[in-house]
């Protein structure tokens, strides 16, 4: 037998250590953490500043401080200190918490599938909530008032969530990843047709907001909705980070993933659960917000790499930065009206995906 | 550590494996062979616990493999698997760390533990590459030292040797035997008869589903049992410097 004993003395210097994690945060992606940090607070002064109504520094400094040491405001002072605090921050945090929501959610189901072009609504989620919406406002229903259409449109999504897992895992087999997309497939198929005729029922004012649902808009957040989708997204996020090394084995296909000690079944339904929960929060206040879970975990990864304990919170804040740039965005670009946010993001999204897949077709790791 | 008595697995009307008894000890490497289509990768599955027996009897490590948890077979055995691939752009190393990712054993070892396997591979001049730009080779030779780094006492091997030249193909193997000397217990699937004399302590010959033979290389390679099972005439001679047989085609 040959000897295979390798001497110590050939350590060639330039080899990495690595662990289990994989790499130590390099300088690269602390850079990038800080580029984003410091445009998060950017974009978030310029959404307190502009809108309908354009706020100076000393305005917002003034509403600040009135609410936080709680002083008396009147005319213009209490104007400014509505409007920064009832209005705009309330839509920021939303902002962020739509955009988190949904750019993590992407890069679980993009880890979980393997495939970078799975969509955090992949398994039914928003075109449930679609469906939700649309029977809500198509019948009138309103037996929770203001709350009747997200409560709708939630309740849809986990359903048709469960719906799909529930089919794709017949007794104790717990199905596979290809079994899921092909039911899903079909469900969608069903909801959709069943949300085409209900749109046929409608009336022309019911179809109206419809289209402005369905294009996404973050007017009606208040924090009331934040206080509501806040907590759940925290937990569901910190979630997605703690199970970011199971995911990174999912790369190697589940059969491998579970030879290193991933059991692929829970994981899954774990994934599942905490995706369709916070699209569902996402997707019933804001509506239908497309490309962010997209464009957003496959951005990071060609930057950092596609080791999800980074990606996912790098996803996070990337996710929150699109979303509060894309509102600001829909409400001064034409005021007083507002552009529906599902339009910038296509208009928008689209060619910079386009121009993202031109500059990786050289590269194996671009798709 | 691996006891297996009278395992049968039927898939969709098929036996795939019928009755099949198979005893590897700690500190050996046993090599399964046989054609096409003899049950040797399905039987190698239902040791991994990948696949449940019909019937019959598999312990791993004297506890029933159905009764280890998805986590704990992880610490008790590693897998080769037939291919592998990986998806999105993960670097060679951060492959080769990811078999220690989930194993109960200190963090503070893995670099060390790393390094040695990449370097054991002759993967380390490549360990920031991208592992989707590699070769079958450099493939196979990147999931061996991610098998190697999980350091357990069970090592299943499917087919490890199947891409590899020459040089990795001896080297591969005599890693394997080496961890066997060092206590674990490895078992292979391999084509290479050849290969199999060479390093194997046991070698199974399976047709068919079934056990045709069990023993040293010397006992088990008979030019009319290989012949027979084969399908193929071969000659068997001694192998010159390393007095195992070696078996050629007539």
């Amino acid at each position: 037998m040959s000897d295979t004993a390798v001497p110590r003395t050939a350590r060639p210097t330039a080899l990495a250590r690595y662990d289990r994690r994989g790499k130590a945060l390099s300088g690269r992606a602390s850079l990038l953490a800080l580029l984003i940090a410091i445009g998060l607070l950017a974009a978030t002064l310029a959404s307190i500043m502009y809108g309908a109504l354009t706020l100076s520094l000393a305005d917002i400094l003034g509403a600040l401080t009135a609410r936080i040491t709680g002083t008396e405001t009147t005319g213009q002072a209490a104007l400014a200190e509505a409007v920064v605090w009832d209005l705009r921050l309330a839509r920021i945090v939303m902002a962020v918490i739509v955009g988190a929501s949904l750019a993590t959610c992407g890069a679980a189901m993009q880890g979980l599938f393997g495939n970078p072009l799975a969509d955090p609504g992949i398994v039914g989620v928003s075109s449930g909530a679609s469906l939700g919406a649309i029977a809500v406002v198509v019948l009138n229903i309103s037996v929770l008032g203001p709350w009747t259409l997200p409560a709708g449109a939630f309740l849809a999504g986990i359903a048709t969530t469960l719906i799909i897992y529930a089919l794709a895992s017949p007794g104790q087999s717990g199905g596979d990843n290809a079994r899921l997309l092909l039911v899903g497939i079909a469900v969608n198929a069903i909801g959709g047709s069943i949300a085409g005729f209900l749109t046929y029922l409608a009336t022309m004012e019911q179809l109206q907001s419809l289209t402005f649902w369905s294009m996404g808009s973050l007017s009606v957040a208040k924090w009331s909705t934040v206080a509501l989708t806040l907590p759940p997204a925290v937990v569901g996020i910190a979630l997605l980070v703690w199970w970011s090394r199971p995911l990174d084995l999912l790369a190697l296909g589940e059969r491998q993933a579970r030879h290193l000690g991933v059991d692929v079944k829970l994981l899954r339904r774990k994934l599942i659960v905490v995706t369709a929960l916070l699209v569902a929060a996402a997707v019933s206040f804001a509506g239908t917000i497309g490309f962010v879970g997209l464009v957003v975990p496959h951005l990071f990864r060609l930057m950092i790499g596609p080791g999800h304990r980074l990606l996912v919170p790098f996803s996070a804040a990337g996710g929150g930065f699109l979303v509060i740039l894309a509102d600001l965005a829909a409400r001064t670009l034409d005021p007083p009206s507002e552009v529906p946010i599902g339009i910038l993001m296509g208009a928008l999204g689209g060619p910079f995906f386009l121009w993202m897949i031109y500059r990786g077709r050289n590269r194996a790791s671009a798709v | 550590m691996i006891h297996l008595r009278n395992v049968t697995v039927r898939i969709g009307g098929r036996t795939l494996l019928d009755r099949v008894d198979l005893d590897c000890a700690a500190g050996t490497l046993t090599a399964l062979v046989g054609p096409n289509g003899a049950g040797k990768s399905t039987l190698l599955s239902v040791v991994a616990g990948d696949l449940d027996a019909d019937a019959g009897v598999v312990d791993l490590g004297g506890r029933p493999v159905a009764r280890h948890s998805v986590a704990d077979l992880a610490q008790v055995r590693s897998v080769f698997p037939q291919s592998s691939m990986v998806r999105f752009g993960y670097s060679v190393g951060e492959v080769v760390a990811m078999g220690r990712a989930m194993r109960d054993v200190s963090p503070d070892e893995d670099a060390d533990a790393i390094e040695v396997g990449m370097r054991d591979a002759e993967i380390d001049h490549m360990a920031d590459r991208d592992a989707q730009t590699l070769s079958g080779g450099e493939q196979a030779r990147t999931t061996f030292a991610r098998v190697l780094v999980q350091d357990t006492p069970i090592m299943l091997l499917d087919e490890p040797t199947a891409a590899l030249d020459l040089r990795h193909q001896e080297r591969v193997l005599g890693l394997a035997a080496r961890e066997a000397r060092k206590g674990a217990c490895v078992v292979a699937v391999l084509h290479d008869l050849n290969l199999a004399c060479a390093y194997a302590d046991q070698i199974v010959l399976l047709s068919e589903g079934r056990v045709v033979a069990v023993g040293d290389p010397w006992s088990v390679m008979e030019e009319e049992r290989i012949g027979a099972v084969y399908r193929q005439a071969v000659c068997i001679l001694s192998h010159p410097e390393r007095a195992c047989p070696v078996v050629l085609t007539r």
